[in-house]
Parts: C-alpha cells; structure tokens; sequence
C-alpha cells in the first residue's frame, strides 16, 4: 500500500512496518501517516492487531519480550527505532492512556506530579498540576482532595486522571489504547469531549472497539483487518477520513464491518 | 424433591452431590481437628512441664540461721552482711568484696548470696502442673516420707527471673538472658546480612534479567537452595566462616579480643551469617514473588510517561512490593530465630554466663540452651527446657504477628 498521506503536516509515520511476537507476524506491511492535531482511530475486530500497532508508535511493544519490528516508524522526520533513539524519550513525547484506568497507588497530586518531576521539571509544580487537571476536564472535581489516592476516584475519573499525568510531561503524541471501553456512558462521553479539546494542543491515536465512538470523535479512521488466507496477520485495509469510511467506504470488508454486517 | 416444579433429570443428582460436598466437609474439619489437637497437645506438654511442685532440700535449714528469732527473710542489710561473713569461708567473703564491695551490692544481692552459698537449696524432685493440681495429697505424703527435711515449694520455671537471669549450672537460678541476647544478635547480623542481599537479588532477577537459560538455572538454583537440610549450612558456615575467614569474624583483623587465648571464629558474626546464608533463598523467593504480583499494568503506566526502568522499579514497583517482602522476610527470619543445627556444627557455646557484648562475642542462642538442657538427665532441666521453649514460641508468635500486621497495614489495592 502507498503512503495516504504525505505532507508536512504528518508528525507520525509508518513504512512497510511489521510487528513480530517471535516469529509470529503480527502486524503485516503497515503504512500510516498520523497528521498532526487530528484524533486519528484505529479501528477493526479483536486480535487483528490494533493495540500492538499503536505501541509500536510509543516503543512500549518493546516491554514484551521477543517482540522486533521490521521497517520504519518515523516521528518528525526521524526514525523511532534508530540505534541512537532512546525508547525512554520515545515514550517522553509521545505518551499512552491504557484501556484500563491505571493511576499510581500515591495522591492525585503526586500521580501527575511524579512524571514531571522525574524529567527534571523546575518550575511550579502546584501550577504544572493545575493546569494538567485542568486539561484533562478533572481539576473542578479534585481541586479540594489532591492529597487523597489516585485509586479513591471513579473509573472515568481514574481515566482523566492518566490523561493529566500523561499531558504533564507535555507530550507531542497521545496515544489512547481503548480508554474509554471499562468506562460508563456518561464517563465515555466525557473522554471524547476531552479529544476534541486536547486535539487543539495534541496529536491524538485512539484504538476503539466502539465504531460510534470512531464516528463521533475521530477525523481519520484506519481499518484494521485479519488477512483471511495464509498467515493470520493484521494489517491496514483502508484510510481515509473518517466521514469517508463511515459513509462511503471504497473495501467491501470495510463497509461489511462498519455497517454491522461483518461477523 | 418429587413434587417440585424445577423437577427434571438435571435434579435428579442433586441429593448426591450435596453428600459428596458433605463427605468432602466432614474430611477437611477432620483434618483441622487433627492439626489442633496435636498442637494443643504439643502446648499442654511444655506448659506441663514448665509449673509445679518441687521439693527443695537445704544444707543448712533457713529457719536456724534466724538472728534472735527474726528470720532471714526480714533482716536488715547490715545483719545479713555479717551472717554472710559468719557462714562463709574467709577467702570466699574476700572474693565476694572484690567483685563489688558490700557497701555497694543493696540487700536483696546480699540474701540471694546466703541463699545461694549459705542455705544451698537443691531440688531433690520435682513434679509437673497436672500432679501437683490434681495429686497434691499423693506429693506431700511423698515429700513426707522420702525427704523429711524439704520444704514442698509451688516453683513457676517460666518467670520473669528466670528470664532475666544468665545461664547457671543450678537449675533454681539458671536463666536464658544470654540465650535471648544472643538469639537476637544473631537475628540482627543475619537481618542486615541477608534482607538487602536478597531483595537485591530477587529484583534484580524479576525486573532486570532477561529471559535466558542461564537465569532459569540460578532460578531453578535457589529454589533448589530453600530446600538444602539446614545442617549443610552450618558445615558451611563453618568452613567458611569460622575457618577460612577466621580472621575476620573472630575479630583479630579489628583488633578485637587479641588478648584472649580462645580467640577463634566462633562468633555471633559466624552465627549470624550462616543464618542469614540458610534464609537468603527463602527471602528471594518470597521478594520475587511479591515483586511479580505488582501489576503489569503499573509498570507500563510509568514507561508510558517515559521513566526510566530503575524510575520504574524504585518509585512504583519497590514500594507496591515492600509489604510482601516483609512478610515473606519476616516469616523467614522467624525460621532462622528456631534453627539448631547449623549454630551446633558451627560451635556456638552451650555454657555462656556474660551477655554477647559485640558480634565478636561468643553466643548461645534460645534453640541451643533448650537443646543443652534437654539432654541433660537431670529433671529440673527438663523444666528450665519447657519454660526456655515457652518464650521461644512467645517470641515466635511476636515475629509472626507483626508479619500479618505490616501485611494489613500497608496491603494495597490496585
């Protein structure tokens, strides 16, 4: 597949990229351009891949042990997996939201204050917390208990909460991995709310089962599908702006998918 | 069963299931039982032994030694000095000043010396808690008619004296506070030698190493290691440290104890390092264990923000962790305060009648002194054993309760 979008305005990028656990082909010639300040979705069934693409973008794939890559991911124009790249600052600019709210066992405070702190932050601390609780839509609801757990609060709360730790470090790229699927309605509206808003500052790539939630939040959608003969690897059938997947999609397994018909 | 509505074939097996589950019941709260009712035997047993009667016999009756019919127990210090000096040979009273001047020792020091040398009480026999509750007429007469002279005395042999007491040759005032000090230095030196070391290994090989054959082997190793009978420790704690690195826990390399003829290695360092060595792979097992229970998903969120591993571990995983170390830790040393046989091949005195003053000192510890005296054939022993293994458990069970408190306390949710 060519590249779908090549302009300046891509901070994220991937070439021919292929996932390995072992030697087991994951993730199958991958080639996306995340454009900047635009929450890009990727979306597909269970087990095609979608969770192990998006951290390839942050190296934290890297945790798994005999995972390698083959190809190339480059993020403003250098290529992530460079001899010369720390992962650790990888994963300093361009930073994660689990699918399962994982606050620190500290305070509030401390959850979004720890990451900074750690990077050598030197300014005002109170003020850096501030205004990541701010960003993440949380600050009204914890401004008077900063000193309780992190772990005291809601799920949806617990959620926002990883996102101001995550905006704390300033990061250039938000990666989401399904963040809103262990959350209520209500919560899960929140999430999106707060993309919409984050996009102004951030680059954000969210994985979601919930295609409504692609629809409604996302401004360009990759389908990820399992190929359906010979290796059982994933890859990117089609991109394109979300508007354009949803109502006129130009693959038929796209179209099958998301309009509900696929299995 | 017949007439209910739910009735199918499904049901029709129910009645038999319920006695499968009631049979499986009945073995578990048997086997419960058993465990308790051989533990509480193990407890009625010591505590048996550790009260009851005695009769005592004296050299010389205390009644005859009343000084114008007030007996001994009433006198005033300066009449007692001078029944000790009436009593005892010359060059025994001479002794006695030099160790501390009359002056200076206060009355009861000076009463329990005419008891000890004046009065020489010695047990003639002694009976355990359930005769003397149950056959009290049977012990006097027995008294009456065996030992005319000796008086019938309740005797606690666990009591607070018999705590603070050092180690005696006479089981009336033989103590075990030489053993405890020495139990608890031991403790310390095996606590500051194994509890880093095996933390820092357990992390090291749950958080840094990787996944190849050589760590399989040291893992596979170390809890191979756990199970080692305790015995081969103390042959090679005394290889190790008692011969070959005699001049350093001996304490000559310090220039400790040159002066002494007996210098060796026999030390509480020794003791104390072979215990710590016999509990360092039970103390990594449990660290791995509780540094594996940490989530998965706390380490990812602190990569996730670009922290480094050691980041990692020393803010998130370490601290999630601790409480499961030091239960694990705990537990372990509680065995180490128990063990016998490695503090036996490596030569810890049976005899110690000065507190361990520094780890250069030679030790007895609690499981050595109740081992001496148990095999001793005198009774009294038997009873100074029980009352020793009384404590031994009190201090146990202390260990172990503080365990389970850390545990509730600093236990946390993910």
């Amino acid at each position: 597949m060519a590249l779908l979008q090549t302009s300046s305005s891509n901070i994220l990028e991937s070439k021919n990229l292929n996932i390995y656990y072992g030697n087991f082909r994951a993730v199958r010639d991958v080639n996306l351009s995340i454009e900047r300040n635009k929450v890009t979705a990727i979306i597909g069934p269970s087990g095609c891949g979608k969770s192990t693409l998006l951290r390839a973008f942050n190296r934290m794939n890297e945790l798994v042990p005999d995972t390698h890559i083959e190809g190339n991911v480059i993020f403003e124009g250098q290529d992530l997996y460079d001899k010369s790249i720390d992962p650790v600052e990888v994963r300093y600019r361009i930073g994660m939201v689990f699918q399962k709210p994982n606050p620190f066992p500290k305070s509030i405070y401390e959850n979004v204050a720890w990451a900074a702190r750690i990077h050598g932050y030197k300014g005002n601390m109170d003020a850096l917390v501030e205004f990541s609780l701010r960003q993440a839509a949380l600050w009204d609801e914890v401004k008077d208990k900063l000193k309780q757990s992190g772990l005291s609060l809601s799920g949806g709360q617990q959620q926002r909460l990883c996102i101001a730790r995550t905006i704390a470090v300033r990061p250039e790229v938000i990666l989401m991995d399904e963040p809103a699927s262990a959350l209520d309605p209500i919560a899960t509206l929140k999430i999106e709310e707060l993309m919409q808003e984050l996009k102004k500052n951030y680059t954000i790539v969210i994985v979601t089962h919930n295609m409504q939630q692609a629809a409604r939040a996302s401004d360009y959608t990759a389908m990820m599908m399992l190929s359906k003969e010979g290796e059982r690897s994933g890859t990117v059938i089609e991109y394109d702006e979300t508007n354009t997947i949803f109502t006129r999609p130009k693959n038929k397994q796209t179209e099958d998918y998301v309009t509900g018909r696929f299995g | 069963m017949k007439q209910s509505p739910l009735e199918s074939k499904f049901c029709e097996n129910l009645p038999a299931r319920y006695r499968t589950g009631g049979i499986w019941r009945s073995v578990f709260i048997i086997s419960t039982l058993t465990g308790i009712f051989f533990l509480s035997i193990l407890l009625l047993k010591i505590v048996n032994d550790s009260f009851g009667y005695i009769a005592v016999e004296y050299g010389i009756a205390p009644e005859s030694l009343a000084v114008d019919g007030v007996p001994i127990w009433e006198l005033p210090k300066e009449d007692l000095v001078l029944l000790l000096q009436k009593n005892v040979t010359p060059g025994r009273f001479k002794t006695l000043v030099k160790e501390l001047p009359m002056e200076e020792r206060n009355r009861d020091d000076i009463l329990a010396i005419i008891v000890r040398e004046v009065v020489e009480p010695k047990v003639a026999q002694t009976w355990t808690l359930a005769e003397s509750i149950f056959n009290k007429q049977e012990i006097v007469a027995t008294v009456q008619e065996n030992y005319p002279d000796a008086e019938l005395d309740f005797k606690a042999w666990l009591s607070w004296d018999f705590i603070t007491s050092p180690q005696s040759s006479d089981p009336l005032y033989a103590g075990i506070r030489t053993a405890i000090l020495g139990s608890l230095w031991l403790m310390g030196v095996a606590i500051i030698f194994a509890l880093p070391i095996g933390t820092g290994a357990a992390i090291y090989l749950e958080e840094f190493a990787g996944k190849g054959w050589l760590n399989d082997l040291i893992r596979t190793n170390i809890n191979n290691l756990a199970g080692v009978p305790s015995i081969i420790y103390g042959i090679l704690g005394l290889a190790v440290f008692v011969r070959a690195m005699e001049p350093i826990t001996s304490g000559a390399a310090f220039g400790y104890g040159l002066t002494s003829a007996t210098l060796n290695g026999r030390t509480i360092l020794s003791g104390g390092l072979t215990l710590g060595l016999l509990i360092l792979p039970i103390i990594i097992i449990n660290a791995q264990e509780a540094l594996r229970a940490v989530p998965n998903s706390l380490r990812e969120a602190s990569y996730g923000v670009g922290a480094t591993k050691w980041q990692t571990v020393w803010s998130h995983v370490l601290p999630n962790a601790i409480p499961g170390i030091m239960t694990g830790s705990i537990l372990a040393f509680s065995r180490a305060f128990g063990e016998t046989a490695p503090l036996v091949v490596i030569g810890a005195s049976t005899y110690i009648v000065y507190d361990p003053t520094s780890v250069f000192s030679k030790f007895t510890a609690l499981p050595i002194q109740i081992y001496q005296w148990t095999s001793r054939p005198q009774d009294e022993f038997r009873n100074l054993a029980a009352a020793a293994i009384l404590v031994l458990l009190a201090l146990l069970l202390t260990m172990n309760a503080v365990a389970i408190i850390i545990r509730n306390r600093y236990s946390r949710r993910y």
